[in-house]
């Protein structure tokens, strides 16, 4: 039996983090509720399996999301996971077949060169050798790149990286000194018995010229051990937890066990499956634009993790979605933070008796401004005027009196008001029989699409005015105009609607690119959904923003969303418009026959 | 040979300003973009608080520098050099001036209220600005709302683009609550019939004898004063202004149709003060206007040797403001010339 006593810190620690893996992942099906716990057990033995396991490949091993989104990062990240995990099968394969068992302890492989000294008898042991220092390398190159991350972030295409506490450090250390360490016991072996590859045995022989290796070895094979034995000891508390997690994470996602609105165990995979990469920070506009940098939600999630909720980590947000997006781990970074305000929420019960009586309308198409096309009239008036052309039978829902659509309040976490304005306005279009409800405000459609489970069409009204114009309802003249279109969040990463407004405003004009469109548009700063006193950073945000949408100094600035249009123009040379505006001015008008 | 100062800017503070440097001995050169002195002045029928006419104080300006003082008009300015310590200015037309001094008087431009939207302006024909307003006054006609009605009810609106960050300006403009007491009383007095309503955040009657032309609105005039602001405005069927606003003393929300809504515009720092100041790399402060190099004891000096400022590119002033602070800024200016280290006291006890 090959054994010795430098084996035990790896072993241990490999005890230690098995138990408490199992032990957390246990405790998560535990708290999942019956209905998911059926959903678990039926895709664990069902094809959605195969699935999982082919996510698991491409985005826990190969990392091919943030490939996407910077391929040295994802390199980085890339080789850590796929290198380490081939270094450990390969690794197994190669002791198994040299000791011709199945049985092997889990030590064995790992150290190997340390039991095996004589040239390998089994088949194909050069190729054992040269794909292993393949694989060590590879892992290596990881190693330099995350350490020069850690010095100068931009090479990895980051302004900056996660910011991290002494126990983060201690456990990163761990991690990326395992390999080293590696590299210097199999090479002192290879260096005294020839066992090396095409790096360690270059490596060995040098070490021999000129270093004691008969006792040096031996060290190296102890700090190896321990450096494996510490970083799996902290794999369950710190961040590489969601080296597991994500797994699980996967899995949920492919088993269809879906998240409720509060806090739940969904949730709380997702939690514990970031590994704080960093993309979601230099994402963020607070840290770009407005040095805002303790609130992402590396840092948000972290706080969740640590169960140390601070107000403003949770409020200081613009629901913008952008981390969202590029999360590669797929973490719905807008959802956990609503999740997380409902525990600041204000508890009273707001009384809303004074809204309103609602006369009955009946109509075909209901068209609901929203407050803040009410504050941006010239947008409202617009719309009132094309639905007009159009000859379509029309109501305006909300001309005098409207009740707001509840998204405001379900934002700041206070879900039970919002569902009792959410109840007035359903009663209003549910009486009204109309077949499409059209409106100006993506922040409302974001709520009547999501929340409000109407058995009608909902329309945004670049989608509608599309409608308008592909039928020959409406017809627009075209101009010599130059514009720049800015995706409003809710609309377009909210809702996927990128090329509706696109299109209607290449029929009015020259449409411009710019840098941030479709997914990776911007937030124009003004989010209702940050609560925080913010307004410096938001005019930060807001001015950085139309800079890049001048940069070709177009004629308009063009937007589909009210918000977004009034906070332009606070600061903006260039004319702002709405799709609406534009169209309107446009428009020809049809004789009445 | 005397020494020259060029002043840049023909309203108030740069002709007052001109007027005491010539007479003092200097060779006063004022340029001025358009092709009439007197700036803002002229827009402006009566003053408040005396109700004079805006033409009297023309009329005293005009005077002061109509021997002595190289008045340019049409006067765009395209350089300005700085030599050792003498500026050369040159404008586009192809002249150029010689200057020992430079006195900056570009003032101030009215807020555009297109960019307050929910008040409607621009977009419902009977939202118009006090400007506005006081162009009607000055046409003498009889006042009638822009879609041809005598007005029965007027609201008046306080604020406009001033104190408000929603437009990017934090400052309060100083003049616009005592024009629209000066306003409601002047339509009270054509229109005896009309109700005004005025919705202010507060009455900020800071000025000499503002405090008895607001009494007098109330109890003269029974001009009504509403604390609230507005929030929104929307246009009635027959083209009347519904407006909706909070009544912040009475605590409830208020709404209210008028014929007429006229918006009290704020400042903001004008287009000649952007560009001059871009031009010469003069310090803006952060409300955008010039940054003068101490606020209690150098409100004329500049962050450039020889550059001083007067009049509203600083900062709103009233008119009389505006005189006093044009004379400080001679003063500033002569002594400058004269060897005088204007920065001694201040950097000896504030820096």
């Amino acid at each position: 039996m090959n054994f010795d006593w430098f084996v035990l810190p790896f072993s241990i620690g490999l005890f230690l983090l098995f138990i408490l893996v199992i032990f957390k992942i246990s405790f998560w099906i535990r708290q999942l509720p019956l209905n998911d716990r059926l959903l678990l057990n039926k895709g664990i033995f069902s094809l959605k399996i195969l699935r999982v396991i082919k996510e698991v490949i491409l985005e826990s091993l190969l990392h091919l999301r943030i490939f996407k989104i910077n391929p040295l990062l994802g390199f980085m990240h890339m080789s850590f996971a796929f290198g380490w995990f081939m270094l450990i099968a390969i690794g197994n394969l190669e002791s198994r077949m040299y000791a011709g068992t199945e049985l092997n302890l889990p030590y064995y492989p790992i150290f190997f060169k340390f039991f095996i000294h004589k040239p390998l008898e089994i088949p194909f042991a050069e190729g054992f050798t040269f794909i292993m220092d393949f694989f060590l390398l590879l892992v290596l190159s990881g190693v330099l790149i995350a350490f020069s991350k850690r010095i100068y972030s931009k090479i990895v295409g980051l302004k900056r990286t996660t910011k991290l506490k002494a126990f983060d450090i201690f456990a990163m250390l761990s991690l990326w000194l395992i390999f080293p360490l590696r590299l210097f016991a199999e090479s002192s072996a290879a260096g005294m018995y020839h066992t090396g590859g095409f790096m360690t045995q270059p490596i060995g022989n040098a070490f021999a010229g000129f270093l004691p290796l008969d006792t040096l070895s031996y060290i190296f094979w102890w700090a190896y051990s321990i450096s494996l034995g510490v970083f799996f000891v902290c794999l369950p508390y710190s961040r590489y937890m969601h080296i597991p997690t994500e797994i699980i994470l996967i899995a949920f996602r492919h088993f269809g066990i879906h998240r409720s609105k509060e806090y739940d165990i969904f949730k709380d995979v997702e939690v514990f499956s970031c590994s704080r990469c960093g993309i979601c920070i230099d994402k963020c506009q607070l840290n770009t634009m407005a040095q805002v940098t303790n609130i992402q939600s590396a840092y948000f999630i972290k706080s969740i993790r640590k169960k140390n909720q601070q107000e403003e980590i949770v409020q200081n947000c613009l629901i913008c979605g952008r981390c969202q997006e590029f999360c590669p781990v797929g973490i719905k970074t807008d959802d956990l933070r609503l999740s997380q305000r409902m525990i600041f929420e204000n508890k009273e019960n707001a009384n809303f008796n004074y809204l309103p009586p609602q006369t009955p309308i009946k109509t075909e198409v209901l068209y609901f401004a929203g407050c803040m096309t009410h504050l941006t009239p010239s947008i409202k008036l617009s719309m009132v005027n094309i639905l007009k052309n159009s000859k379509i039978p029309f109501k305006f829902m909300d001309e005098e009196e409207s009740i707001c659509c509840g998204r405001p309040l379900m934002l700041s976490g206070n879900t039970k008001d919002a569902q009792k304005l959410m109840q007035a306005n359903i009663e209003i279009i549910c009486s009204s029989q109309a077949h499409t409800l059209v409106t100006s405000c993506p922040i409302c459609l974001r709520i009547f699409k999501e929340e409000y489970n109407l058995n009608i069409n909902v329309l945004h009204h670049s989608q509608f005015i599309e409608n308008l114009i592909t039928e020959g309802k409406i017809r627009v003249q075209t101009s010599t105009k130059t514009i720049s279109y800015h995706d409003p969040c809710d609309l377009g990463r909210g809702l996927g609607i990128y090329d509706e407004p696109r299109s209607i405003l290449a029929h009015t004009g020259t449409l411009l690119k710019n840098n941030f469109e479709k997914n990776n548009s911007l937030c124009c700063g003004g989010s209702i959904a940050n609560n925080q006193n913010y307004n410096l950073n938001k005019d930060k945000i807001s001015k950085q923003v139309i800079e890049h949408l001048s940069s070709k100094n177009p004629d308009i600035i063009a937007t589909a969303c009210p918000l977004c249009k009034k906070t332009f123009v606070k600061y903006s040379d260039i004319r702002v418009a709405d799709i609406a505006e534009i169209v309107n001015e446009q428009m020809i008008l049809l004789h009445s026959s | 040979m005397a020494k020259k100062v060029v002043v840049i800017g023909g309203g108030i503070a740069g002709m007052e300003s001109s007027a005491y440097l010539a007479e003092m001995g200097y060779d006063v050169t004022l340029l001025e973009k358009e092709n009439s002195l007197g700036g803002h002045l002229r827009n402006w029928e009566r003053l408040f608080p005396t109700m004079r006419l805006g033409q009297e104080v023309l009329d005293f300006l005009k005077l002061g520098i109509e021997t002595k003082v190289n008045v340019i008009r049409n006067a765009n300015i395209l350089k300005i050099n700085r030599i050792d310590k003498r500026f050369q200015i040159e404008l586009e037309r192809g002249a150029s001036f010689n200057a020992d001094a430079l006195l900056i008087t570009t003032g101030y431009d009215l807020f555009d209220a297109t960019k307050k939207e929910e008040y409607g302006y621009g977009i419902y024909d009977n939202v118009i600005t006090s400007a506005e307003l006081e162009k009607m006054f000055m046409e003498g006609k009889s006042i009638l709302t822009p879609t041809g009605k005598i007005p029965k009810k007027i609201g008046l609106i306080h604020c406009v683009g001033s104190r408000d960050e929603k437009v990017g300006h934090v400052y309060c403009s100083k003049v616009c609550c005592v024009t629209a007491v000066k306003q409601a009383i002047e339509l009270k007095e054509k229109l005896s019939a009309v109700e005004i309503y005025c919705f202010y955040m507060d009455m900020r009657m800071y000025g000499m004898h503002f405090e008895s032309l607001y009494k007098e609105a109330q109890e003269k005039h029974a001009i009504n004063f509403i604390r609230g602001r507005l929030s929104e405005a929307c246009e009635n069927q027959d083209q009347s202004i519904l407006i909706k606003v909070e009544d912040t003393l009475a605590g409830r929300p208020l709404k209210l149709s008028v014929d007429l809504l006229v918006l009290m515009v704020g400042f903001i720092p004008s287009k000649g003060t952007k560009e001059i100041g871009k031009l010469m790399e003069l310090e803006f402060g952060t409300n955008g206007f010039y940054k003068t190099k101490d606020q209690h004891t150098l409100t004329n000096v500049s962050n450039i040797p020889g550059v001083f400022f007067a009049g509203s590119c600083t900062g709103p002033k009233t008119i009389t403001n505006t005189v006093t602070d044009a004379r400080a800024a001679v003063t500033t200016v002569a002594s400058y010339l004269e060897g005088y280290n204007l920065e001694i006291r201040t950097k000896a006890f504030f820096q």
